[in-house]
């Protein structure tokens, strides 16, 4: 049965880890995220499905125990904010480059340094252009809701397993922090080792029944080999490119101005839109879902139809490189953003759009 | 007597463990990491454990362990062993975890992982090589570096006042509630080769007693970075490490 309840995203979060059959989850309390370890130890899975709850002593050692669980063929998660997923960026490109499936969840707050604890996007750089060393990706999906938090957890979890690679949910202290209404999924349960060991045979599980054992790793001195280790990178990452691209439209079919804008942003600019079809100008909002891969196509679609776009964020300009990259000068790109924990209104992106795009 | 005649199982009196496998190994001659790997090989084979083991292999010149023990293993960053046998102890609870591990992995970059795995009591055991230099690098001045030793990185020999004092990481860890057994051995002669494996041994028994964390230091040699022939690496750190890490059981409990 379907249970509805009120609740913040970061409890959704902790909630639906749970129900989609998490093993472990692993972190280090930090303000706006704290919730998603309060709520888990509260909960007390361990004593209902099985799942392993633990506060590790630095966000160092939190994404360092999601690469020895994930090493296992476990589902093992992690959460934290911005300066905590900063020191876990080591661990990233570990579990990276031993391709290995694992879920973050990123409650973004404003920086640089320790910046603020109040909701940011400045962290999409970090997230979707690397972050760690070396030429990996993280598949990144950004929730814009409550019920998103539940559901990209538990979609975040099938991806990393499909591909055998870390996936992000890339979310801010606003969606972390506000409350609204959640359908939670349906229990799962948790994988036996016996599934496990058919489906993962390369988890380290002990080498039982197996002739060879298994080593997980990241490593390949000679160069020919790390070659080879990125070429099979890039190729699932092509494929990546090539299956997982999500994102979402309101009122593009006949826009003459396009928002683009990820997880609360795009909330607002729902508002906007309206606001400016109210006045009868032809606004339109395409929200990317997968922040990589990036719906460059479906978004360059849209570059013979309209007259400018606005990248609308809670940072500096980061995504707006990237919506310039997929139209590649057929049309005016523009951005306006608010940083340092300040969130932009309705209005104010109204005034942006007309004063940047339509004068 | 023929050779035929002699070679039967009745007169054998020495073999490679199988759990130890044929890749030549890439230690320097007469570093202690070959004799080390040897008996942890050989008391996974006695207990019979190979097939629930899992070991984390380390960032220095053990990082390649893996491609010598024919169990299942992870290959950590440096310093992080302990948070990855963390999970795997508390998701795999009826296996068996042990980490391998250098004095600069677990004693510099690790020791907040150290401390902190060893202070919940993981049911894992450490090896914790000590050498008193970074080996793999070429010979940096490491943590557990006497005073006075000559590296690459403290050529006039590490002055305690701009350097800090050798950490004597295993004392730290006999304060932590958590662990079982801390102990220091050395392999540079036969008797201490038997001792070490003893130690080995128990460290693997506490682990599968779920008895909390045990820690086995091996004082080593690096004859390679300090720069002396294996004879002569043996008598230094007999005559100069082991005043500064004396050899035998630190805790048991």
């Amino acid at each position: 049965m379907e249970e509805i309840k009120l609740m913040k995203g970061n409890e959704a979060v902790a909630e639906a880890a749970i129900r989609c059959g998490c093993d472990g989850y692993f972190g280090y309390p930090i303000t706006p995220q704290s919730e998603v370890l309060e709520t888990l130890m509260a909960l007390e899975p361990w004593k209902k499905t099985g799942m392993v709850v633990l506060q590790a002593e630095s966000e160092t050692a939190s994404i360092n125990m999601v690469y020895g669980g994930a090493a296992c063929g476990k589902r093992v998660m992690t959460s934290s904010s911005s300066p905590g997923i900063s020191l876990m960026q080591e661990g990233i490109s570990y579990i990276a480059g031993a391709e290995l499936p694992c879920v973050v969840v990123n409650v973004t707050r404003g920086g640089p340094g320790l910046g603020t604890i109040q909701p940011s996007q400045s962290d999409y750089f970090q997230t979707v252009k690397g972050g760690g060393h070396g030429d990996y990706k993280l598949i990144t999906l950004a929730p814009a809701s409550v019920q998103e938090m539940a559901d990209f957890t538990c979609l975040a979890f099938d991806i990393a397993f499909k591909y055998r690679n870390p996936v992000m949910v890339l979310s801010d202290g606003l969606i972390g922090q506000m409350m609204e209404k959640v359908q939670l999924p349906d229990y799962k349960p948790r994988m036996t080792e016996d599934e496990i060991r058919a489906l993962y045979p390369w988890a380290t599980l002990g080498k039982k029944g197996r002739p060879d054992r298994n080593i997980i790793t990241s490593l390949a001195l000679v160069s020919e080999e790390m070659e080879k280790v990125n070429d099979r990178l890039q190729k699932k990452y092509r494929e990546v490119e090539a299956n997982e691209v999500r994102y979402e439209t309101y009122q593009c079919d006949d826009a003459d101005y396009l928002m683009v804008a990820f997880g609360s942003t795009a909330r607002i600019c729902q508002k906007s839109v309206e606001l400016l079809r109210r006045e009868g100008i032809k606004a339109g909002l395409f929200r990317p879902i997968t922040l990589y891969p990036y719906p460059s196509k479906e978004l360059f679609h849209y570059a013979d139809q309209v007259k400018g776009m606005l990248s609308v964020e809670m940072n500096a300009g980061q995504m707006v490189e990237d919506v310039r990259l997929s139209v590649n000068g057929k049309v005016p790109v523009a951005f306006y953003g608010r940083y340092g924990g300040m969130i932009p209104t309705p209005e104010e992106i109204v005034n942006a759009l007309k004063d940047k795009l339509m004068r | 007597m023929t050779l035929e005649e002699i070679i039967q199982p009745a007169n054998k009196v020495y073999g490679k463990t199988p759990l130890l496998t044929d890749t030549p190994m890439h230690y320097c001659p007469g570093c202690s990491h070959g004799v080390v790997h040897k008996l942890i090989a050989e008391v996974i084979e006695e207990l019979g454990i190979q097939e629930i083991t899992i070991g984390i292999a380390p960032v220095g010149c053990a990082v390649f362990a893996y491609n010598y023990i024919d169990i299942d293993w992870q290959e950590a960053a440096h310093g992080r062993a302990p948070a990855l046998a963390t999970a795997v102890n508390r998701l795999l609870p009826d296996k068996c975890v042990f980490t391998y591990q250098g004095d600069g992995d677990l004693a510099a970059i690790g020791t907040a992982e150290t401390i902190h795995a060893c202070n919940r009591g993981e049911n894992i055991a450490i090896f914790f090589i000590n050498n008193g230099i970074y080996g793999m690098t070429g010979g940096q001045m490491a943590p557990t570096t006497i005073e006075g030793m000559v590296t690459s990185t403290s050529p006039a020999g590490r002055d305690v006042h701009l350097a800090g004092f050798p950490l004597k990481i295993s004392n730290v860890l006999t304060l932590l509630d958590g662990t079982c057994y801390v102990t220091r051995q050395a392999v540079h002669t036969p008797a201490t080769v038997v001792r070490a494996k003893k130690a080995i041994k128990k460290a693997f028994e506490n682990t599968l007693a779920k008895k909390g964390t045990s820690v086995v230091e091996i004082v080593s040699t690096c004859n390679s970075g300090w720069k002396m022939t294996p004879h002569q690496a043996n008598q230094w750190m007999a005559e100069h490490m082991f005043k500064e890490y004396p050899l035998g059981d630190l805790k048991d409990r």
